[in-house]
């Protein structure tokens, strides 16, 4: 498309300039993918290069190195403990042998289990004394994928200190040569409160972030190539085992099952994340202009009381969401109090469907979701509000500038350059945002088509919803929530970068208004 | 000549008219404050009056109740709901000390040192972050059972989840750690101090806002968390939170019974989070600016 210089744009009509920027826009997103995959492979290329510098790097230290470094290559530490380093010597040399123990009592079962994940089921016997079948438990994929899952991460943590442990006999041999000393395990020690004071800070944060996000995330996506569900839950009843891509071909597959008023997966998943980017949309966009609304009449000159009026609103802060937001949720129920208000004025002879009606009840979720988010909004753009310079507005005003000018020339495009990433991060929040949608409305109401396909789903329910009902229902389809999950992700990660890729460009335009 | 006129008459009449309008202006923003503060207010205000009404313990279309009392209160004693409420406030306790011992070490880290992960590491907890937590929940609750802290004994394995992953909401106490000046470490640095102590003797007393505002932040979480508590305590009623069993009240088969108990148990949870809230309000409103320019 054709590009304007700085002079030319300002020369179009308005209208022409709206057109100009989302055309503009829209023209970059293909440019920022490109840039995505672009930078993926450079950075695949990267890696490769990075792995062969290592790995020269590993042979040429054994050639060169006397014989306790060639040792240390076996034996973890040995260098180290020649050279009269005994913790760190100590340190390694047990970590290895809880490594071999590790591998050879528990890890090579764990790790041939799995790409079977588990051979015998539970199986039933008959026992003669007693007269009843007794069923025996045998294999346990749920851990085999686990314990699996857990034994490849520790080796990738042995290669790794492996590799510190070569490096470390490499320094000291160079320390050595040049005659200074090695450092002793009491510098050690106070190097950890000091130059290494980083990684003792970060070592519990990392370590839980590991446990309990790393490796979980890894198993869930695992799970999205398995049949893992209620009917296979690898232990009790019927183990589980690989099945490749199908949940995918499944998920993203048109065809839609036997029987009438049933829906495909890919339709259902369809309607579902549109809904989702239509709420996200909404919901940021009427919180941040309605926010920021509310924050410049209390910041407007001459309003008293300003404290106040920010008090009431932070305390819907404080209150708990899951009471305000199921309390409100049933103030619009059929019998609530808003419609019986409602009816008892006389405004209405029959109750509001609020929760009833599929847009009904997506337009209150969307209100009830301005009543929850404006004060944040207002904290927010508060202080940026008055950050912006005041001899901005007083040279418009002298220019002649009315209240609206003021507004789109000047703090707008300030709010926009100074939020841009809030509001992305808000977006993506909005997508995910579990709480309200369903303490609001549980997804209700049910979309009978779409149900047919897994959970019961519902017109306000988001992926998120649906994928917290897929796993709850009796036929807990893990395997299916975790492929949702892998799609929320893909959206997400697409639209961060996207928007990540774009946003210069749009702040560069910002410049010249 | 009538131009010229009209020139001079121009600054008398527009500034006339601009007062009556700014003040025409004014009485709207007043009218239009007003009434957000009682669309604002009205929920909680409802929900007041109802935990006080006794003739019926159903959902009504009237707000003042017909006849007064503390039944309500009453009865919430005959329930599990003093013990949900124990569960939550010592799961509160808990992640406050510790969520935020694990965020400051996270956002200090990032903040003041420069090492050779740093930027990758927080790349990567970006991207982590774009997962839908709730997947890993699945596999946490099966852990979790393993290990016997789910159901009756959930409180422990509650707070395991809320505190383990905390580390990645550094954002906001780094951009507190940023403002800092830098050439107070390197002062102390010169001077020889450790960097434990320059965190310990310098940065720590200067961090007061940020500290109070991450306690602040993490002990009003777990009174708000419904799915995690209600995937852990997995129908036991006694290892649930005030969450998970007020919500159980709003079901179809115990609305009925438990409509008015559920307003006054909200009652009860959001008086101590409020006024805790309100008194720390200062240091609340400083986190969340500064947090959302630094995005």
């Amino acid at each position: 498309m054709k590009t304007y210089s700085d002079l030319e744009f300002l020369k179009l009509s308005k209208g022409q300039k709206i057109l100009y920027k989302f055309q503009r826009f829209f023209a970059a997103i293909p440019t920022g993918l490109k840039n995505l995959f672009l930078g993926i492979g450079r950075g695949l290329k990267g890696l490769g290069a990075k792995v062969g510098e290592e790995a020269k790097d590993i042979i040429t230290t054994f050639v060169h190195g006397d014989w306790k470094t060639k040792l240390s290559y076996l034996v973890m530490g040995f260098g180290n403990l020649a050279r009269g380093q005994i913790l760190r010597g100590l340190l390694f040399l047990l970590f290895e042998v809880v490594f071999i123990g590790y591998m050879v009592l528990y890890g090579a079962y764990w790790l041939g289990m799995l790409p079977s994940l588990g051979k015998v089921g539970p199986t039933k016997s008959y026992n003669e004394i007693y007269d009843v079948y007794v069923t025996q438990y045998n294999d346990n994929s749920f851990k085999i994928l686990l314990y699996g899952v857990l034994t490849i991460f520790f080796i990738i943590a042995f290669i790794y200190t492996w590799r510190v442990n070569v490096k470390q006999n490499k320094l000291a041999e160079k320390i050595l040569a040049s005659g200074k000393k090695l450092r002793s395990g009491r510098e050690d020690l106070r190097s950890m409160v000091d130059d290494q004071f980083h990684k003792t800070l970060l070592a519990l944060p990392m370590t839980g972030i590991l446990i309990f996000t790393v490796m979980p995330i890894v198993f869930m996506v695992l799970v999205a190539f398995t049949n893992y569900d209620g009917t296979h839950d690898g232990y009790y009843n019927n183990l589980f085992t690989w099945v490749g891509m199908d949940n995918f071909n499944t998920m993203l597959s048109w065809t839609s099952g036997t029987g009438s008023g049933t829906q495909s997966y890919a339709a259902t998943f369809g309607e579902v994340l549109s809904w989702t980017l239509i709420w996200a949309f909404f919901a940021t966009f009427t919180n941040y202009f309605l926010g920021m609304f509310v924050a410049m009449a209390i910041n407007k000159k001459g309003i008293n009381l300003k404290k106040l009026w920010r008090t009431i609103l932070v305390l819907t802060i404080a209150i708990p969401q899951f009471i305000s937001l199921l309390y409100v949720g049933k103030m619009f129920a059929k019998n609530g109090i808003v419609n019986g208000f409602l009816m008892s004025m006389g405004w209405i002879d029959k109750a509001l469907p609020f929760w009833e009606d599929a847009t009904w009840a997506r337009i209150t979720v969307i209100i009830i979701n301005i009543w929850i988010g404006i004060p944040y909004l207002m904290l927010i753009t508060t202080g940026i509000l008055m950050n912006i310079p005041a001899d901005l507005y007083e040279s418009a005003r002298i220019d002649g500038a009315n209240a609206w000018q003021q507004y789109s020339k000047i703090t707008l495009p300030y709010m926009l350059f100074v939020t841009g990433p809030y509001l992305l991060t808000s977006f993506t929040g909005n997508m995910n945002n579990f709480n309200v949608i369903y303490l609001l409305t549980g997804g209700a109401p049910t979309n009978a088509a779409a149900s047919s396909a897994a959970g019961s789903v519902g017109y306000t329910d988001l992926l998120i919803t649906w994928l917290f009902k897929i796993t709850t229902g009796a036929e807990s389809k893990y395997y299916l929530a975790s492929v949702v999950g892998i799609l929320v992700f893909v959206v997400v990660a697409l639209i961060s970068l996207v928007v990540y890729n774009v946003l210069p460009s749009i702040k560069n335009e910002e410049d010249f208004q | 000549m009538s131009v010229s006129k009209e020139v001079n008459a121009a600054p008398v009449k527009r500034h006339m008219g601009l007062r009556a309008s700014r003040a025409m202006a004014n009485t709207g923003i007043y009218i239009l404050l007003v009434v957000i503060s009682i669309v604002w207010l009205i929920p909680f205000f409802c929900i007041l009056l109802q935990s006080f009404r006794v003739e019926s313990t159903w959902q009504v279309g009237y707000v003042i109740p017909q006849k007064w009392g503390l039944d309500n209160y009453r009865n919430l004693f005959n329930t599990d709901f003093p013990k949900w409420y124990l569960n939550t406030f010592i799961a509160a306790l808990v992640t406050a000390a510790l969520q935020t011992i694990i965020v400051l070490c996270m956002s200090y880290t990032l903040s003041r040192f420069r090492f050779k992960m740093r930027k990758p590491l927080m790349r990567f907890m970006l991207i982590l972050g774009m997962f839908p937590g709730m997947l890993t929940m699945i596999i946490l609750f099966r852990v979790l059972k393993d290990l016997g802290m789910v159901q009756a004994n959930a409180v422990p394995g509650l707070i395991l989840v809320y505190i383990a992953s905390s580390g990645m909401g550094y954002y906001v106490s780094k951009g507190f750690f940023d403002t800092l000046p830098k050439s107070l470490d390197e002062a102390a640095r010169v001077d020889g101090a450790t960097r434990f102590q320059v965190l310990k003797k310098i940065i720590l007393p200067l961090s007061k806002p940020i500290v109070i505002y991450t306690v602040l932040t993490a002990f009003m979480g777990p009174w708000g968390d419904y799915v995690f508590a209600q995937y852990i305590s997995f129908g036991t009623s006694s290892g649930m939170n005030v969450a998970v069993g007020l919500y159980n009240w709003l079901n179809q088969d115990q609305i009925a019974k438990c409509y008015t108990m559920f307003c006054a148990g909200g009652v009860l949870v959001a008086i101590p989070v409020t006024v805790l809230f309100m008194c720390l309000q200062k240091y609340y409103v400083e986190g969340v600016t500064g947090g959302a320019v630094k995005g």
